[in-house]
């Protein structure tokens, strides 16, 4: 699959003078090490968010979903706004390892593991919406086709809220088997390495008895591939279905053709901007600058740029469309010129600023390759995909067909605080994913180290052979020379 | 070096000549009165004879379409009949001007469908070579000759493609009737973006965009070579702005070309389920081209781990397209809104085989067929999967212009035969010059060895 001769034109992936050994020791530091104190302030912040997001569900399912500040015209809005965002920023994990293993992309495998374990604390967070937003949650089990008491009633297949429900947990299973099973040569090499007896059990019991023989890699590589296969249409799939909640619809601005793939961009899009936003603060504080690097970054904001020209393409069809149609109902919608100019006009400014004319400095390869405007730019691009779904949603339905209905929505404390409260769950999750597990799928990037590894790259710019130029003299004792090397292999 | 042998131009040139021939009998043959429309409907009258219940129903049918899912004939047709319908009124009333229209518009949509048929293949097999620059692929550059051989289909195709498009009027665009906007509130309104002058601007614009890209990537990959990566960078920069430029002005030729015939009817999603089947064309076509390259011993740079490659991308965008197909149709028949549903409602009453068949070519067959990766390696099933899915998306260009503009009145006879000989043959000749004028292995590309040296 992956040859070791490559284009000298590639920039190198792993900088440094890493070698095998080094891999291992830099990606379980953070596992076998203590959490410093900046990790505990933050993972407190992070965790009275949650909580006080919990109260605020609890407070919201136990006295009414009328809390919030949704009215009879406007039955979605930051509901609905927070799933689709959370839903939408999964999609980068399973673009980066899915999409991108079908296209034998390399570079993905610094970044895959992180992206996936933010496809799943993501995922999570939006599955929390379904339910709270329902008027009776505990009843939230009738929505699965279970046989029962009531003469057998099922439900109709015929609802995009149903097709969620598939969706949603197909996505989540099938992104947690491919994550876990990517983990298990990992979390072998955390049992390897870890020496207190507790941590080496449960590395045991996570690592299901790992052993790295041929034919598990055989196995391990064909499942792969198999599943990002299967995973690749299913993200398509997924946020597809989300779009079709909307798009099946009659509302004037739902009702729209091209909603399933630009959502699909649009999810892309968002998603790789919170890996720009974790990431850049992860290899950081991580000490993992040789793995993830400027050419990560910058790779990572040529993704974001194809999206966001799709998604920038899409708004312009919308736009153009919604004018094109001659129906009346148009000129209100969340693209449009009524949208531009009325009483929603800073949701729409912000979401032409934030989702097209701020990622337009990263068509400037000075910006894309600046670390600190690469994380301004990510955290703008994930307002303005927030504003896009609250726009789509709530700027369409506040300005219906019969204007009697017409109306404003005003988000109430809770509302905002369960939006916290997932914030904060989300960062729970990963600050603690961040301490626990290997962060970078280091089993792959040592498939790589010879073929993309700077120093390997060096040494067969400069005319040498890389014959033994792995051995590392603190895993096998004894420092070999590249010579001493080639002697050995002449002499059997 | 590939040489374009004897036979087979003269093969082309029988191609084209049967072509011209056949397409110069379907225009001259089509009804210039009403009268004549009369004698043609009663000799189908006549030939239907033993069939009286069913006749009288197709009448009624063939003279003005009826949704028959709501048994009128308000909604559905509003869209695509209004224009006719509106002449009909002036000429109180009389349907048969409205079939003579349509049977007038039959040898023109004809040519159209085959003219972009094969004009899209060098369009997709452009951007195809594009997106490999800019994602600087490493399996694909010592495709890259075989790829521009096919793009230098492009100079003609397009402007035969242009001139169609322009000169065929009111046989396509409803909108370019004077009288008819005059009598529409809804086409005065679009008139800002639907008028000629605009229109062939737009046209133009697209025409020099691709082939200028189209013609500065050949110069400088000819240019490229080990030492200078100039020419190569060059490509590179040039390639990310094509495909800026492609994906505007793909949505704005779709809309122009395509959605324009129906001027009422919009679908935001149409410009890029176009695209999708012209992408899967010209991947195909890439294929083809190269397996017979390589069937003639010219391209044994190209292994099977490249055909493998190609044919994974026949298989995928297979999917593609269908993933917009139904996309776009079950959007529009789950709301079922008159103004959209009357797209759906035509091709399926009227072309119903045609419609679904062409799933089974598009999807299921190339699905079945490409989903084992040793069948991808072997010239022969990618063949088959190829021809399949060039068939079903001649048979898509067709649903996207034949009910738009000749509606009930279609039939597949000499004239469409004609056409699709005629540019067949136009593409094998250019294509076969332009693969006959280079050495077919491209040297100098900075990823060429790795290409070379691809294995899957």
């Amino acid at each position: 699959m992956s040859s070791h001769y490559e284009a000298p034109i590639r920039e190198p992936l792993v900088i440094g003078e890493k070698s095998y050994h080094d891999i291992s020791v830099d990606v379980g530091a953070p596992v076998l090490g203590k959490a410093n104190k900046s990790w505990w302030i933050v993972f407190t912040i992070a965790l009275v968010a949650f909580l006080w997001g919990l109260g605020c569900i609890i407070y919201t399912v136990s006295t009414g979903i009328g809390v919030w500040g949704l009215n009879k015209t406007i039955g979605w809005a930051w509901d609905i706004t927070n799933f689709v965002w959370w839903v939408g920023i999964g999609h980068a994990g399973t673009l980066i390892s899915a999409v991108l293993l079908l296209f034998r992309q390399k570079w993905r495998m610094a970044v895959n593991r992180s992206a996936e374990a933010m496809t799943i604390f993501a995922v999570v967070q939006a599955g929390l919406f379904p339910i709270i937003h329902m008027g009776r949650p505990w009843l939230a089990y009738w929505v699965l086709p279970i046989p029962n008491q009531f003469g057998s009633l099922w439900v109709n297949f015929n609802s995009p809220l149903l097709w969620d429900v598939f969706a949603i947990s197909t996505y989540l299973s099938v992104s947690l088997v491919f994550w876990w099973t990517g983990l298990l040569p990992d979390f072998a090499m955390i049992r390897d390495r870890s020496v207190k007896p507790f941590q080496k059990k449960i590395y045991t019991l996570l690592s299901f008895g790992w052993s790295g023989r041929t034919k598990d890699w055989q196995r391990f590589e064909e499942v792969s591939l198999v599943l990002a296969g299967l995973a690749t249409p299913l993200v398509l799939s997924v946020h597809t279905i989300v779009s079709f909640d909307f798009a099946t619809s009659v509302v004037p601005g739902w009702h729209s053709t091209i909603f399933p793939p630009y959502f699909v961009a649009g999810a892309i899009f968002s998603g790789f901007a919170m890996v720009q936003t974790l990431l850049i603060v992860m290899r950081k504080v991580s000490n993992l600058e040789d793995y993830i690097t400027l050419l990560h970054i910058e790779y990572m904001n040529k993704v974001i740029l194809l999206t966001g020209g799709i998604v920038s393409i899409a708004y312009i069809t919308e736009y153009f469309i919604g004018w094109y149609s001659g129906s009346s109902y148009e000129n209100y919608t969340y693209l449009s010129y009524g949208a531009a100019t009325g009483p929603y006009w800073w949701a729409f400014w912000a979401l032409i600023t934030c989702n097209f004319i701020v990622p337009l400095t990263l068509w400037v390869k000075k910006l894309r390759r600046n670390i600190m405007w690469t994380f301004v730019v990510a955290l703008v691009i994930n307002i303005g995909m927030w504003f896009e779904r609250f726009n789509i949603i709530v700027v369409d339905l506040s300005k219906g067909r019969t204007p009697s209905g017409w109306t404003m929505f005003q988000p109430t404390f809770v509302d905002i605080g369960i939006f916290i409260g997932t914030i904060g769950f989300f960062f729970v999750l990963f600050l603690l994913y961040a301490r626990t597990f290997p962060v970078i799928a280091q089993a792959e990037v040592k498939t790589i180290l010879k073929s993309s590894g700077q120093r390997y790259k060096r040494i067969r710019e400069s005319g040498e052979s890389l014959a033994g130029a792995a051995i590392d003299e603190r895993t096998s004792g004894k420092y070999v020379s590249g010579e001493d090397a080639n002697q050995t292999k002449n002499n059997e | 070096m590939y040489k374009l042998s004897g036979k087979l131009k003269l093969f082309s040139i029988v191609l084209m000549v049967l072509g011209l021939v056949g397409l110069t009998y379907g225009f001259l043959n089509t009804p210039s009165t009403v009268e004549d429309v009369k004698e043609i409907l009663a000799a189908q009258e006549s030939h239907h004879g033993g069939e009286a219940a069913m006749s009288e129903h197709e009448d009624t049918n063939k003279e003005s379409f009826v949704d028959q899912a709501r048994g009128e004939e308000g909604f559905a047709d509003a869209t695509m009949e209004h224009h006719e319908q509106q002449m009909d009124e002036q000429h109180h009333g009389n349907h048969l001007e409205h079939v003579l229209h349509q049977l007038q518009t039959k040898p023109w949509s004809a040519t159209l469908v085959s003219a972009f048929f094969f004009f899209m293949i060098a369009l997709g097999a452009l951007v195809f070579y594009a997106i490999q620059y800019v994602a600087q692929a490493g399996w694909s550059p010592v495709l890259f000759r075989v790829i521009e051989g096919i793009t230098s289909y492009l100079l003609p195709g397009s402007i035969i493609v242009v001139l169609i498009v322009l000169l065929a009027g009111t046989h396509f665009y409803p909108w370019q009737n004077e009288e008819l906007v005059a009598g529409d509130k809804i086409l005065q309104g679009k008139s800002g973006f639907l008028n000629f002058p605009f229109f062939v601007i737009r046209a133009i614009i697209y025409l020099l965009g691709w082939n200028l890209y189209r013609y500065f990537s050949r110069k400088n990959s000819a240019q490229e070579s080990a030492t200078d990566l100039k020419p190569y960078r060059k490509n590179f920069k040039i390639s990310v702005f094509f495909l800026l430029f492609f994906i505007v002005t793909e949505s704005l030729m779709s809309w122009d070309w395509f959605m324009s015939m129906t001027p009422h009817w919009y679908s935001t999603l149409f410009a890029w389920y176009v695209f999708a089947s012209m992408f899967v064309s010209a991947i195909t076509v890439i294929a083809l081209v190269t397996i017979y390259l390589k069937s003639k011993g010219l391209a044994d740079f190209i292994n099977n781990s490249h055909l493998h490659d190609l044919a994974k991308f026949m298989f995928a965008f297979s999917i593609f397209w269908t993933y917009l197909w139904f996309d776009q149709f079950m959007l529009i028949w789950y709301a079922n809104m008159p103004e959209e549903v009357v797209y759906f409602v035509l091709r399926i009453q009227e072309y119903n085989l045609l419609f679904f068949g062409m799933l089974v070519l598009n999807f299921v067959f190339p699905i079945l067929i490409l989903m084992n990766s040793d069948f991808k390696r072997v010239p022969w099933f990618i063949v088959i999967a190829g021809i399949a899915i060039l068939v079903g998306h001649y048979i898509d260009i067709f649903l996207l212009v034949m009910p738009s503009t000749v509606g009930l009145n279609w039939s597949f006879g000499i004239t469409e035969i004609a056409s699709i000989s005629f540019f067949l043959g136009l593409f094998i000749l250019v294509v076969g010059t332009g693969l006959s004028k280079v050495k077919l292995h491209p040297e100098g590309n900075p990823f060429i060895e790795e290409s070379e040296h691809y294995h899957y």
